[in-house]
């Protein structure tokens, strides 16, 4: 059944089945679906990674030289562990600055450099077109054989066909054609190509499908499983040294190491790695399942290759057979017809997967980084003048990626044959490893200059070229075979091979070596020697700060110029088209709070920054920033200044924090001062009330005083008993006087602390017995019985003795103040409890209301109501008699109800028992 | 320290991992005749240590914190 036209016919359903995934992906991407916004999809889509290489190399090569094979796949793992540092960092940079490719991604992050996005596209074409070919190659080679089936032919031993009867080249045509209908259907390159992704991730799987199945096929079906293949090549004498192989091969651990390396580089820096990692993935948090999903896809499809390869080499013994064929060959050979198809389908899909996305990232690449950038700076053209260039754009890409697939066949065809399909492959790699160093570095090392990742790339790219892709030319015959053994004009240390004399390494080994030696120094060089311009400052701190950097406006600080909305929105249309560029405006807008055409939108530095970035989305960094500084006029900072914004922009931060501190500082302090504030007007209120009211305690006295002076005065004819009742009063109340500013001095000492204390040991019993005597003509006035209740004995306690009668006499003649009045009742006790002695003064007055209690013990007050029932007295007496307590270290407090009676307590300390014993 | 910090250093401690598992000397030691299973040891060595690396970025990488 496998027939030519079976197999062509098969292909083109292949290639339609695919055109019908992305045209149903495009049209869910329309209705706001997206099928790529998934981490499953991105995990498969990053398996573009396995080419046709992978596909039919890696099996020619592991039965060459056993386990060499694996670091191509090894090393990627481990870069990927280390992607959530990098690539996440990669993918935020990207997304804020609309990056649209490797190049521009360079280009952007040395100051926006049309030179240095142009030398990254040149790099980037003349080291991917080899392994362009090699999918042309693969691809026309398995057609080839799968032609002639049943019977098994090499198209080396073919011989040279005609051009035109050449599959390589109808293979390239059709693939151009195919990859101009997916990749440029629309222009903004920025935007995702969701069609592209879901039909690589489509063909991601039938690629490892296929390659599973023969080697189930493989290992299973002729064999008896690993076992058995192991076994069966350990007792062939050719085979069993590769069973142990890193001795067997040259350069053996350094080899290893160095292609490990290599294959960590390859997949940060293969511009279609790039595309899709970086410019196709809508989710940072879809790397967390990439991280383990796409090494695990390289672990699964290369678990057969051992026993594929041995499998052949046991099936073909003669070595007529290619090893990059056996994974075709072998099913042939058994005869499984519909295996062998499927083979080669799968082949296809891995070459046609890597093409595809490959010329999409490198016409991109060449589009805005190389033809653009020159074309707007050639005058003659009047491009400016031109109201609609996107035809202009999408026709450039179109024609790139049909020129680069072009040299893809041509390549094929001058030098295809002279190398095995993973040499071809490793030269690419070697070639895009040169954009490690300006890329990881542009994005960690702030000070790297433009001039610096210049001179890195071509010194490095010089080497690669002298090291690896002289020597393919040389050996295919179209340079002398002599430059490789004697070296350019018969210098022996310029050997391409040997570069100064520096032998025993395999080619690979070699190049990368030197190559990256000449980058790395250069770079690091040059960076450290030069200065950097202000864009390219204000472009480094943007890319190596952007997780610190607040996102999308940063930009626009560095802007300062004049523009006009109408030459923004014509710039726009002019490369995105009206519609675009009319839904542009509308969205700035509308995030601005504008309705827009209605209000006018300010062009200001935000909004010019804000055109730049979606221009760069179409046309890349370099080109935009031409374009945007043709239609603006632009004042252009010095590196001073944007040092100084980029300064002021951290300085902000950092003041910001100390403003926050002292902030919560001051409204710490000011509610401390507030608080002190209202004590200082309680205070002062405190004051005020106590001058009136010991200004009216005075004049109460004063004024009956002078009354009774000026009738005994003026009157000479009182009787002499009247005269002495007046005389009596007018004693009274200067007694009265006399007390109310002894109290008050007392008062003033007490407050300013300045009190003397006298402390001895007291006995409470006698101090209530003497007192209460000292009273007893006062309340025998009154008719008050005095019940007074003392233990026999009680410990003494230090007091100064003045004082505490003092307020045991305030409460006694409070007390007969306000007792009863026919029956008036006083009891006065005694106790002891729990250290302290507590004496107890109670009256059967009226009792004090609960309002009353709390503030009986402030200066001034008295209970009762003051205008009606004024009892007599300063007030002062308890305020002062609490201090007193206080002072030495009791308590006083009264507990009453009306009607019932008061009771006033005190508790004063007992003496600490060597304290009484010495005294 | 954020998740995210967290998470960058535990990668950077597997890809040194790595580095060391899929380098001269550790490569070496299994680098002998014989076989485990009827698979040469070096080879079964360098798979099972993969799918070993593989299962741990898995982890790191979807752990929730």
């Amino acid at each position: 059944m496998l027939q030519g036209w079976v197999i062509v016919v098969t292909s083109f359903a292949y290639l339609g089945l695919l055109f019908a995934i992305a045209y149903f992906a495009d049209k869910r991407a329309d209705a706001g679906r997206s099928v790529i916004a998934n981490p499953y999809i991105y995990s498969l889509s990053l398996a573009v990674y396995a080419t046709a290489w992978t596909f039919y190399g890696s099996v020619g090569r592991a039965a060459g030289d056993g386990v060499g094979f694996l670091p191509i796949y090894i090393g990627p793992t481990l870069m990927i562990a280390l992607w959530w540092v990098v690539m996440r960092k990669v993918l935020r940079i990207s997304k804020e600055n609309r990056i649209t490719s490797l190049a521009d991604f360079v280009a952007s992050r040395y100051g926006k450099s049309a030179l240095l996005g142009g030398v990254v596209t040149v790099i980037a074409v003349i080291g991917i077109v080899p392994y362009i070919s090699l999918q042309l190659k693969a691809v026309s080679n398995s057609f080839t054989i799968v032609l002639r089936y049943p019977e098994i032919i090499m198209p080396a031993t073919v011989g040279e066909v005609p051009i035109l009867q050449d599959t390589a080249l109808w293979v390239a045509l059709i693939l151009a054609l195919f990859t101009i209908l997916f990749g440029t259907r629309h222009l903004y390159s920025a935007e995702h190509h969701e069609g592209m992704v879901a039909a690589i991730a489509f063909e991601s799987l039938v690629k490892l499908l296929a390659f599973l199945a023969v080697g189930v096929f493989v290992t299973f079906g002729i064999y008896d499983g690993f076992g058995d293949v192991f076994a069966r090549a350990a007792a062939d004498p050719k085979l069993s040294p590769l069973l142990a192989p890193l001795e067997g091969v040259a350069g053996g651990y350094a080899s290893w190491v160095w292609l490990t390396v290599l294959s960590m580089l390859a997949i940060m820096f293969l511009p279609r790695q790039f595309q899709v990692t970086v410019i196709e993935n809508t989710s940072e948090r879809h790397l967390n399942k990439a991280i383990w999903l796409f090494p695990l896809y390289m672990l699964a499809i290369n678990v057969f290759v051992l026993p594929i390869a041995f499998g052949g080499r046991l099936h073909f013994p003669g070595g007529t057979v290619d090893a990059d064929t056996f994974v075709l060959t072998i099913p042939m050979a058994e005869k499984q017809e519909l295996l062998a198809l499927l083979v080669f389908i799968g082949g296809l899909s891995a070459a046609t997967g890597m093409v595809i996305v490959e010329t999409i990232a490198l016409s991109t690449m060449a589009c805005n980084d190389l033809v653009m950038p020159v074309l707007l700076r050639m005058r003659g053209l009047r491009l400016n003048e031109r109201p609609d260039l996107t035809g202009l754009l999408l026709g450039i890409r179109r024609g790139a990626i049909l020129l680069i697939l072009l040299l893809g066949y041509l390549y094929f065809r001058l030098a295809g044959e002279a190398y095995a399909l993973v040499s071809i492959g490793l030269i690419s790699f070697a070639a895009v490893a040169q954009f490690a160093p300006a890329v990881l570095g542009g994005i960690f090392w702030k000070g790297a200059t433009r001039r610096g990742a210049l001179c890195g790339l071509l010194a490095g790219f010089a080497v690669w070229f002298y090291t690896l892709l002289l020597p393919a030319l040389a050996r295919s015959g179209w340079l002398p075979i002599g430059l490789l053994e004697h070296g350019p004009f018969g210098v022996a240390l310029l050997k391409p091979l040997q570069l100064f004399g520096l032998a025993g390494l395999d080619q690979i080994t070699h190049a990368m070596l030197w190559s990256m030696i000449a980058n790395v120094g250069a770079y690091v060089l040059a960076s450290l020697l030069d200065t950097q311009g202000a864009q390219e400052h204000r472009q480094a701190s943007l890319f190596v700060d952007v997780f610190t950097r607040a996102g999308e406006g940063a930009g626009a600080r560095f802007w300062r110029g004049t523009a006009s909305a109408a030459d923004l929105h014509s710039l726009l249309a002019r490369f995105l088209g009206a519609g675009a560029a009319d839904e542009t405006f509308r969205s700035y807008a509308r995030a601005k709070g504008l309705a827009w055409p209605g209000e006018p939108l300010p062009a200001d530095a935000e909004f010019v920054h804000h055109v730049e970035t979606q221009l760069a989305g179409a046309i890349g960094a370099a080109s935009a920033r031409i374009m945007v500084a043709s239609a603006v006029k632009e004042e252009a900072l010095t590196l001073e200044e944007v040092r100084k914004i980029l300064d002021e922009a951290s300085q902000v931060v950092m003041y910001s924090h100390r403003l926050e501190q002292k902030s919560r500082e001051l409204e710490a302090a000011s509610a401390e001062l507030r608080a002190a504030n209202e004590r200082l007007k309680e205070l002062d209120r405190l004051k005020d009330d106590f001058l009136s009211t010991v200004t009216h305690e005075l004049r109460t006295p004063l004024t009956s005083i002078r009354a009774f002076s000026e009738i005994l005065n003026q009157d000479p004819r009182i009787e002499l008993a009247q005269r002495r009742k007046f005389l009596a009063i007018i004693t009274k109340e200067t007694e009265r006087l006399t007390r109310i500013i002894n109290q008050v001095l007392d008062l003033a000492k007490i407050e300013a602390g300045r009190a003397e204390w006298s402390e001895t040991p007291v006995d409470l019993r006698d101090l209530i017995g003497d007192t209460v005597s000292a009273m007893s003509q006062v309340f025998e006035e009154k008719n008050i019985r005095v019940e007074v209740r003392l233990p026999d004995r009680v410990p003494p306690v230090r007091a100064d003795l003045d004082r505490i009668i003092q307020v045991l006499l305030n409460l006694l003649s409070n007390a007969v103040k306000f007792c009863d009045q026919v029956h008036g009742l006083i009891e006065v006790s005694l106790a002891e409890d729990d250290g302290s002695l507590r004496v107890d003064v109670r009256d059967n007055g009226p009792g004090i209301s609960a309002r009353d209690q709390q503030v009986i013990f402030d200066k001034f007050v008295q209970a009762g109501d003051a205008l009606t029932n004024k009892p007599q007295g300063s007030g002062l007496g308890l305020y002062i008699s609490r201090h007193i307590v206080e002072h030495h270290g009791g308590r006083l407090w009264v507990q009453s109800r009306p009607g019932e009676g008061a009771c006033f307590s005190f508790t004063l300390p007992v003496m600490e028992a060597e304290c009484a014993t010495e005294s | 320290m954020s998740d995210s910090e967290a998470k960058g250093q535990r990668m950077i401690a597997l890809c040194m991992l790595g580095c060391v598992l899929f380098n001269f000397p550790v490569l070496a030691l299994f680098n002998v005749a014989g076989t485990f299973f009827g698979v040469p040891v070096l080879y079964a060595y360098i798979f099972v240590a993969w799918a070993l690396l593989i299962a741990l970025m898995a982890w790191v990488a979807e752990k929730r914190e």
